[in-house]
C-alpha cells in the first residue's frame, strides 16, 4: 500500500498481560519458536480460572503513592499501560506533545467494594426495611474516594493527572464495542486531520468477583482447569476465561510521526465495525463485509489475531468465518493466551499485531489444534473481535 | 459542494434539524420551554426511595415516564426513546435513520433490588464478605440473562439502534457532566469527516438512585437546602451550596446543511463549533486558574470561526456549586474580557437541576430554542448575588432578546471540559 501523510501509524505500545509487563516479554513470546506457556490462576476464584496480572511495580508509571491510592486495580492498570505506551512512543514527559494529545479510553467501571456490598446484603437479609438498610450502610460505610475509582471516565481522568495528557479526553463504554469504537474513532479523526496524535486503549481487571458475576449471569465462565480456547468443552462451563489486560496505543498521522522521527510499528490500513442480530447468518454476513479489506492480503505473510471470547457458539461462528474468508492465513487467538479482556480486547489485539509487524515475527501457534504455523514473518495482520453480547470489529494492519 | 454549505475551514456545515427533550419540567420541547421561560422549577422531594437520614432529600428526577421495570437502564432508555421520537418527528424523518448513533449514557451498575433478589436465592453466608461468592453459586444454579443485560453499558444504545435503524456500531460514551456535549461533538466530527450526512446524537440519564445520591453527597457536591426544594439550585448566588441531582434526556438530529437543504428540511440551528480540553489538576476540582476551561471555550470559538464579540448569549454550565460557578465566571472573564458584562449568561440548572450525563445535550437544545424564540431563559433563585461574580444572569425573569450565536459550556469530574457554539443560521 502506498504511503501518505495522513496514514494512521502506531508508534507506541503499552501492554500488560499475564505474560508480562510492557513490549519486551510480548515481543519475545511473539517471536519464539515454541508456543508460549499460559499463566492461569485456578485456586483464588475457584471454580473459575483467570489469567492474573503479572508482578507489577506500579510506581514505575504512577510515581506518586497518593495517585496510586486514589485508584483501584482497573484504573491503575490503565494508567500504567498508558504510561508504557507514551514511554514506548518516546513521548513520556513531553509536555507539549501530551498537552495537545487526544485521548480515547474504552472503559468499564463499577469496581465494587465487596466487603461493603456483603455487609449490606447480609443485613438486608435480616430486615424488612431493605431500602433503609441501604441508606444507613451506604452513608456510613462507603469510602468517598471509591466512587471516583468506580467512575468510568476517571480512568481517562487519572491518565490526565498522572501523564498530563490533556488535548482531549473521551471515554467510550459498552464492553468489547467500546474498545472497537475507541480505535475506530481515533483512526478516522486522524485520517480526517481532526487529530494528529491520539492515545487510545483500555484496561480490564479480571480478578474481581463482581465482574465474574456479570459473565456468570449468563453462565459464560469456563470452570475448572484452563483449556485451549479453540477446544473448550461445554461440560467445562461457558467457555470464557477472563484475563487482566491493559492495552494502549499511541496513534499518529504519518506526517506527525515522521516529523518527530518516531519509530513506526505498523500502519492501520482499515478498520470497520458493526452490530445487529446474530441469527440466520446475519453475523456471518456482517463479518464477511468487515473482512473485505483483508481479502487481498498475501496469506503467507499475514497473521490473524482473533479476539474470540471463548463462548462456544461464537467460537464456532468465528472459526467458520476465519476458515471461509481468511482461510489460508494463520490465526492466533490471543484471548486463549492472556484471557478475554472485554473493553481491552480489541486494543490488546492491535497491540500484539503492531509488535508482530514491527518485528516481522513468525508468531508461534497459541493453540496448535487449530492454529497453523507461520512460514514467513508477518507483513500484514488482521485483528478481529466479536463482542460476547454484541458488536464486531475488524482491523487490517501492515508493516512499514 | 457549493461554498454556502462549507464553513470557514472548508468543512461541511452541520445543521440541527430535529430536537427532543425531557426534564423534570415535563416531556417535549414545548412544555419544557414554557416552564423554563416561565421560571418554573422542576426540583421536588424524592419519592423514588426513602430519604430518611440523608442530608439531601430533593432532586430533579423524572417520575412521569412509564417503564417496564424500575431501573436505571429502563428509565434511561425510555427517556432517550421518547426524545428521539420527538426529534425525528420534528426532523420529518421516518423509517430507518441510516446514520450513526452517538449516545451519552450513565455508567450503570446492578440495582440494589437486583442484588437483594439474588441474595434471596443464594446460599447462606459462611464467612463475612462472601456475598459475591454466593451470588456466583446462585448464577451457576440458574442463569439470569436479564441481570446480565441490565449491567451492560452497551444495552441502551443497542435498543436505540434497533428501534431507530441507526447505522453501524453505536458509540456509548461518558465524559461525566460533559457527556451530552461530547455526543454532539462526535456527531459533528462524523459529518465533517464526510462519512455520513446525518448523525443521531442522544444523551440520557435516568440513573438517580440512593447509592448515586449518597456517593455525590459524600463528595460534598450536592445542595442540602432541602426546603423548599425549588429554591435549592441557585447558580451564581452567594449562598449556593451544591448542585441538585436530576434526570433528563435530549436528542439532536444533526445533518450536513447541504443534505438538510436538499431534502427540504427545516434548519433549527447550526452546530458551528466544538471545543474541548482536559484538566490535569484534580479528580473532582478544576485548575484554580481556569486554564483548561478557558482553553475549551477558546477552542470552541476558534472551531466556530467566531470571535469573542460574536457571542450573544451564554448557556452556562452553572451548576450552583461554589467551585464551578466561580471557576466558570473566571474562565468567561478571561475569554470575553470587556465583552462579558454585555453578554447575558443564564443557567438552566436553576430550574431543572443537573441532569449529569444529559446536561450538555439538554442545554444545547435550550440554546437553540433561545435563538429560535428570541427569549432568554432566566436564572431563577437569584436573590443574593455573589459579589465576586459580576454577570448579567438574566435574573429570575425571562428576557426578550434576539441572539444569533450562543455558547454552551459543560464541565465535569475527571477534568472533562467541552463547549459548543451554535448559531441561528448559516453565517
Amino acid at each position: 500500500m502506498s504511503k501518505s501523510a495522513n496514514d494512521v501509524v502506531i508508534t507506541g505500545v503499552g501492554i500488560v498481560t499475564s505474560q508480562g509487563v510492557g513490549v519486551e516479554p510480548h515481543v519475545v513470546l511473539l517471536s519464539a519458536a515454541e508456543p508460549p506457556v499460559t499463566r492461569v490462576e485456578t485456586e483464588k476464584f475457584k471454580p473459575y480460572p483467570v489469567h492474573p496480572l503479572p508482578e507489577i511495580d506500579w510506581s514505575q508509571q504512577i510515581a506518586k503513592r497518593g495517585d496510586q491510592r486514589q485508584m483501584e486495580n482497573w484504573q491503575r492498570l490503565g494508567v500504567f499501560a498508558a504510561g508504557l505506551a507514551l514511554d514506548d512512543a518516546g513521548l513520556k514527559d513531553n509536555l507539549d506533545a501530551c498537552g495537545s494529545m487526544d485521548m480515547i479510553v474504552a472503559a468499564g467501571g463499577g469496581e465494587r467494594d465487596i466487603n461493603v456490598d456483603s455487609l449490606i446484603v447480609d443485613e438486608a437479609l435480616k430486615r424488612n426495611d431493605r431500602e433503609q438498610v441501604l441508606n444507613e450502610k451506604l452513608t456510613t460505610e462507603l469510602r468517598p474516594t471509591l466512587f471516583l475509582a468506580q467512575l468510568s471516565n476517571l480512568l481517562a481522568g487519572n491518565i490526565s493527572i498522572v501523564h498530563k495528557v490533556t488535548g482531549s479526553s473521551r471515554t467510550f463504554m459498552g464492553e468489547e464495542a467500546a474498545g472497537i469504537s475507541a480505535i475506530e474513532t481515533a483512526f478516522f479523526r486522524i485520517k480526517a486531520g481532526q487529530s494528529t496524535h491520539t492515545l487510545v486503549g483500555g484496561a480490564f481487571s479480571a480478578e474481581r468477583l463482581d465482574i465474574m458475576l456479570m459473565i456468570e449471569a449468563i453462565q459464560g465462565q469456563a470452570t475448572g482447569d484452563w483449556h485451549p480456547i479453540w477446544s473448550r468443552k461445554r461440560e467445562d462451563g461457558g467457555g470464557m476465561i477472563l484475563g487482566s489486560v491493559g492495552a494502549f496505543l499511541v496513534l499518529e498521522s504519518r506526517d506527525y510521526a515522521e516529523a518527530r522521527g518516531a519509530r513506526i510499528y505498523a500502519t492501520i490500513d482499515a478498520i470497520g465495525s458493526d452490530r445487529g442480530s446474530r441469527t440466520d447468518g446475519k453475523l456471518e454476513a456482517r463479518l464477511a463485509d468487515l473482512a473485505k479489506p483483508a481479502e487481498k492480503l498475501d496469506p503467507a505473510q499475514t497473521v490473524v489475531f482473533s479476539g474470540t471470547s471463548g463462548f462456544h457458539d461464537l467460537v464456532a461462528s468465528e472459526k467458520a468465518f476465519l476458515q471461509t474468508k481468511l482461510g489460508e492465513a494463520p490465526v492466533r487467538a490471543y484471548g486463549g493466551l492472556v484471557g478475554h479482556s472485554i473493553e481491552a480486547q480489541f486494543p490488546a489485539g492491535l497491540a500484539l499485531a503492531a509488535l508482530a509487524l514491527g518485528h516481522g515475527a513468525k508468531v508461534p501457534a497459541f493453540d496448535a489444534s487449530f492454529e497453523k504455523p507461520m512460514t514467513a514473518g508477518a507483513r500484514t495482520a488482521v485483528v478481529t473481535t466479536i463482542g460476547h453480547s454484541r458488536g464486531e470489529g475488524v482491523a487490517v494492519l501492515s508493516a512499514e | 459542494m457549493s461554498n454556502a454549505y462549507k464553513d470557514h475551514l472548508g468543512r461541511p456545515i452541520v445543521a440541527v434539524t430535529g430536537m427532543g427533550v425531557i426534564t423534570s419540567l415535563g416531556q417535549g420541547l414545548e412544555d419544557n420551554w414554557t416552564a423554563l421561560t416561565g421560571g418554573v422549577s422542576g426540583i421536588h422531594k424524592i419519592t423514588r426511595f426513602p430519604t430518611e437520614g440523608l442530608n439531601t432529600r430533593i432532586s430533579g428526577m423524572v417520575d412521569f415516564i412509564e417503564v417496564p421495570a424500575a431501573n436505571s437502564v429502563e428509565r434511561s432508555y425510555a427517556m432517550a426513546r421518547e426524545t428521539t421520537l420527538e426529534a425525528l418527528a420534528q426532523a420529518g424523518l421516518s423509517g430507518d435513520f441510516n446514520g450513526p448513533l452517538f449516545l451519552a449514557a450513565p455508567p450503570i451498575e446492578p440495582e440494589w433490588s437486583a442484588r437483594f433478589e439474588l441474595a434471596d436465592r443464594s446460599p447462606p453466608s459462611t464467612q463475612p464478605g462472601d456475598a459475591y461468592n454466593r451470588f456466583l453459586a446462585a448464577m451457576r444454579e440458574k442463569a439470569d440473562p436479564v441481570f446480565h443485560e441490565a449491567v451492560l453499558f452497551g444495552a441502551i444504545s443497542e435498543r436505540l439502534a434497533d428501534r431507530f435503524g441507526t447505522r453501524g456500531l453505536p458509540v456509548t460514551l461518558s465524559t461525566a457532566c460533559a457527556s451530552g456535549a461530547t455526543a454532539i461533538q462526535l456527531g459533528v466530527e462524523a459529518i465533517r469527516q464526510g462519512r455520513t450526512d446525518r448523525a443521531l446524537t442522544v444523551a440520557t440519564d435516568g440513573s438517580v438512585s440512593a447509592e448515586a445520591l449518597i456517593r455525590f453527597a459524600l463528595l460534598s457536591a450536592l445542595s442540602t437546602q432541602n426546603d423548599p426544594p425549588e429554591k435549592a439550585s441557585k447558580p451564581f448566588t452567594k449562598d449556593r451550596d451544591g448542585f441538585v441531582i436530576a434526570e433528563g434526556a435530549a436528542t439532536l438530529v444533526l445533518e450536513s446543511l447541504e443534505a438538510a437543504v436538499a431534502r427540504g428540511a427545516r434548519v433549527y440551528g447550526i452546530l458551528k463549533g466544538c471545543g474541548e480540553k482536559a484538566d490535569l489538576f484534580h479528580r473532582t476540582r478544576s485548575s484554580p486558574d481556569g486554564g483548561p476551561a478557558i482553553a475549551t471555550i477558546r477552542a470552541a470559538l476558534a472551531d466556530a470561526g467566531i470571535d469573542e464579540g460574536g457571542i450573544g448569549y451564554i448557556n452556562a454550565h452553572g451548576t450552583s456549586t461554589p467551585e464551578n460557578d466561580k471557576m466558570e465566571y473566571l474562565s468567561m472573564s478571561a475569554v470575553f474580557g470587556e465583552h462579558l458584562p454585555s453578554i447575558p449568561v443564564s443557567s438552566n440548572k436553576s430550574m431543572i437541576g443537573h441532569t449529569l450525563t444529559a446536561a450538555g445535550a439538554v442545554e444545547a437544545v435550550f440554546s437553540i430554542q433561545t435563538m429560535l424564540t428570541g427569549t432568554l431563559p432566566p436564572t431563577i433563585n437569584y436573590q443574593n448575588p455573589d459579589p465576586a461574580i459580576v454577570l448579567d444572569v438574566v435574573p429570575n425573569v425571562k428576557r426578550s432578546q434576539q441572539v444569533s450565536a450562543v455558547l454552551s459550556n459543560s464541565f465535569g469530574f475527571g477534568g472533562q471540559n467541552a463547549s459548543l457554539v451554535m448559531t441561528a443560521e448559516p453565517a
